[in-house]
């Protein structure tokens, strides 16, 4: 081993160990809830009530929606903006990045200041429509995440030249997003979902502050309720972020024709 | 009436204009070729009759029908790309298939065309793979059978050989052009060859700066170059600069010589002129029928197979000569002294 691949692998060994021990030491204080042996006995109480399906099912639910309208935001709007107006290209990148700048807090405060019930659209007046603001909040706060992973894979087709193709075989734009656009760049629309979809599972201040069961303020609620089971909550989500973070990776990999492009 | 008419089109990008008062007419069936240096608004010109810019002036008809006012996907003219442009994510049936499904054509028409295209093309077993499973020659094949599916009333061609070897580039300009005739569609192929414009059409349109310098056949661009750019652009060529002595008959100096062109010039006396020869119209050696004879130094040889290219330094000036090989008669030798003849009837006499 030459010294430079020592100390590549030692930092790399030493990182590993600064998020590893952690999460090691979380997941060893989720087992202890039975004295003197490890055991599930948190995670079963975990899934045992019936409040964390609810939230649970209720962000899953909420995540869905907020893929759809985001991917019929962001694709087209990614779509026209490398065609047609690519000088604009930057500034719609910096409006993109805003919610990385701008904290939730200050959204959730404008919305009700917008939407509440003496406004001209009291949509904080029914859950429902609470729902879709707090839906429309998740885009925003995922728009930077949705609109790199779409714009990235908008990069590597020739979208200017396949447009053309298609209308010159008599596409209309609708045709043309749906079924030249959309098809091939669908691995980037699934990562950038499922990077959504990890985002609304644990996102806590939107939810909280429009008084929604998500599953974000349940996990705050248990933190500051219980002693063991908000470790297996930890380790549960982990593994649900990982998961959507693998599956990323696995459909990239089985996507059968964006390989060994010339 | 011509079947494509294209009248004082003209285009601009802010202060620059591209094509400049451009006119072609072309006849149903016919195989033109818009050849030109990069730059002389060729490609401007095929992406208005699809319909991606929109002219400036002017006016493009098919049938007499007006396609300025109509959108891309509306003309019905099918474009090949030099990238190929299939799409991705669909198997080389469903890419040929595309226009057809959004025409509504039935699903068993649809089946039938698709397999008569793949046909036609030569690739009937390759329906169910996916455009990168495929050579770049046969991307560019399905992408022309994509075109040709829907029927349409022009066929397109930007540079469709040029991302291709020099091999495959060969052989399926003999193929574009065999199924060009086959189907009998009307055909606009843009290229900077000039190889696969002479060889494949029926006229080239010679572009320069924006306008058609000169538009015939192939024989006519080669042999009677109209323009001094066309001359220059379309094969190699021998310039001198010669004198006009009597501009009727057609009687001018060069150097030393006097050579009778046979033909009107459109210079007064004593004017400067620019003559041309091609290479294979200079002989090495007394040729029966070539009136002119100078003498030369080999300063160059190139044998290229069936041809050798020959540079020989006549009176200060070099003479670039093509002959034949032929296996009982070895090329010069560098530093030979050789007589080179040729016909006054072969001179081009340059105008613009």
């Amino acid at each position: 081993m030459t010294l430079g691949k020592f100390w590549a692998w030692s930092t790399f060994a030493l990182c590993l160990t600064f998020f590893i021990v952690p999460l090691l030491g979380m997941t060893e204080f989720s087992l202890r809830m039975r004295r003197g042996v490890y055991s599930f006995d948190a995670y079963a109480s975990v899934l045992n009530d019936p409040q964390f399906w609810q939230t649970f099912s209720y962000s899953i639910v909420l995540s869905l929606f907020t893929i759809l309208l985001g991917s019929l935001i962001v694709v087209p709007t990614a779509y026209w903006v490398r065609l047609k107006l690519p000088k604009l290209r930057p500034l719609v990148e910096f409006i993109t990045l805003l919610p990385l700048v701008i904290p939730s807090i200050v959204i959730v405060f404008g919305y009700i200041r917008m939407y509440n019930t003496s406004s001209f659209l009291p949509l904080l007046g029914t859950s429902l429509g609470t729902d879709v603001l707090l839906t429309c909040g998740y885009v925003i706060i995922a728009l930077p995440f949705m609109y790199r992973a779409v714009d990235t894979g908008l990069r590597a087709i020739d979208i200017a030249t396949l447009t053309e193709a298609a209308q010159s075989l008599g596409a209309s734009w609708f045709t043309i997003i749906a079924r030249v656009i959309l098809p091939n760049v669908l691995v980037a629309v699934l990562s950038g979902a499922f990077i959504t979809f990890a985002i609304v599972i644990g996102e806590y201040v939107l939810a909280a502050l429009l008084d929604r069961p998500a599953f974000g303020p349940y996990l705050v609620w248990s933190g500051s309720n219980k002693a063991y089971e908000p470790s297996a909550l930890a380790v549960i989500s982990f593994a649900i972020t990982w998961g959507a973070l693998g599956l990323i990776q696995l459909v990239s990999r089985f996507n059968k024709h964006t390989k060994a492009q010339h | 009436m011509a079947y494509l008419d294209i009248t004082g089109l003209q285009k601009s990008f802010g202060a620059n204009r591209v094509v400049k008062d451009f006119n072609l007419t072309i006849a149903k069936g016919e195989f033109v070729s818009l050849l030109g240096p990069s730059g002389c608004g060729k490609t401007t010109v095929l992406r208005m009759i699809a319909g991606f810019e929109t002219p400036s002036a002017g006016a493009i008809r098919i049938e007499g029908q007006d396609m300025v006012a109509l959108r891309p996907n509306q003309r019905n003219v099918g474009m090949v790309f030099q990238a190929y442009a299939l799409f991705p994510n669909l198997t080389v049936a469903q890419n040929v298939g595309f226009g057809l499904k959004i025409a509504g054509v039935s699903v068993k028409e649809t089946a039938d065309r698709v397999a008569d295209m793949l046909a036609l093309i030569g690739l009937p077993e390759k329906g169910t793979s996916f455009p990168f499973q495929l050579s770049g020659g046969q991307q560019q094949r399905v992408a022309l059978a994509r075109a040709l599916a829907v029927r349409p009333r022009v066929l397109l061609l930007d540079e469709p050989l040029s991302a291709l070897d020099a091999k495959i580039r060969v052989s399926l300009r003999a193929e574009i052009r065999a199924i060009q005739q086959r189907l009998g569609i009307t055909t606009i192929f843009v290229t900077h060859d000039q190889e696969e414009a002479l060889s494949m059409s029926d006229r080239v349109v010679v572009m320069n700066g924006g306008i058609a310098d000169q538009i015939g056949t192939p024989f006519q661009i080669y042999n009677r170059p109209a323009t001094r750019f066309v001359a220059g652009f379309v094969g190699s060529l021998n310039v001198f600069e010669a004198v006009v002595q009597d501009p009727d008959t057609g009687v001018v100096t060069l150097g030393a010589t006097t050579v009778a062109l046979n033909q009107p010039l459109p210079r007064p006396k004593g004017a400067p002129i620019g003559i041309a020869m091609r290479p294979e119209a200079a002989q090495l050696g007394r040729v029966a029928g070539h009136d002119i004879v100078l003498q030369g130094r080999i300063s160059e040889v190139h044998f290229m197979g069936s041809v050798i290219r020959i540079k020989a330094e006549v009176a200060g000036s070099t003479i670039l000569l093509d002959t034949f090989n032929r296996g009982n008669t070895p090329p010069p030798l560098i530093g030979d002294q050789a007589e080179i003849s040729m016909s006054a009837n072969d001179f081009i006499v340059l105008s613009g």
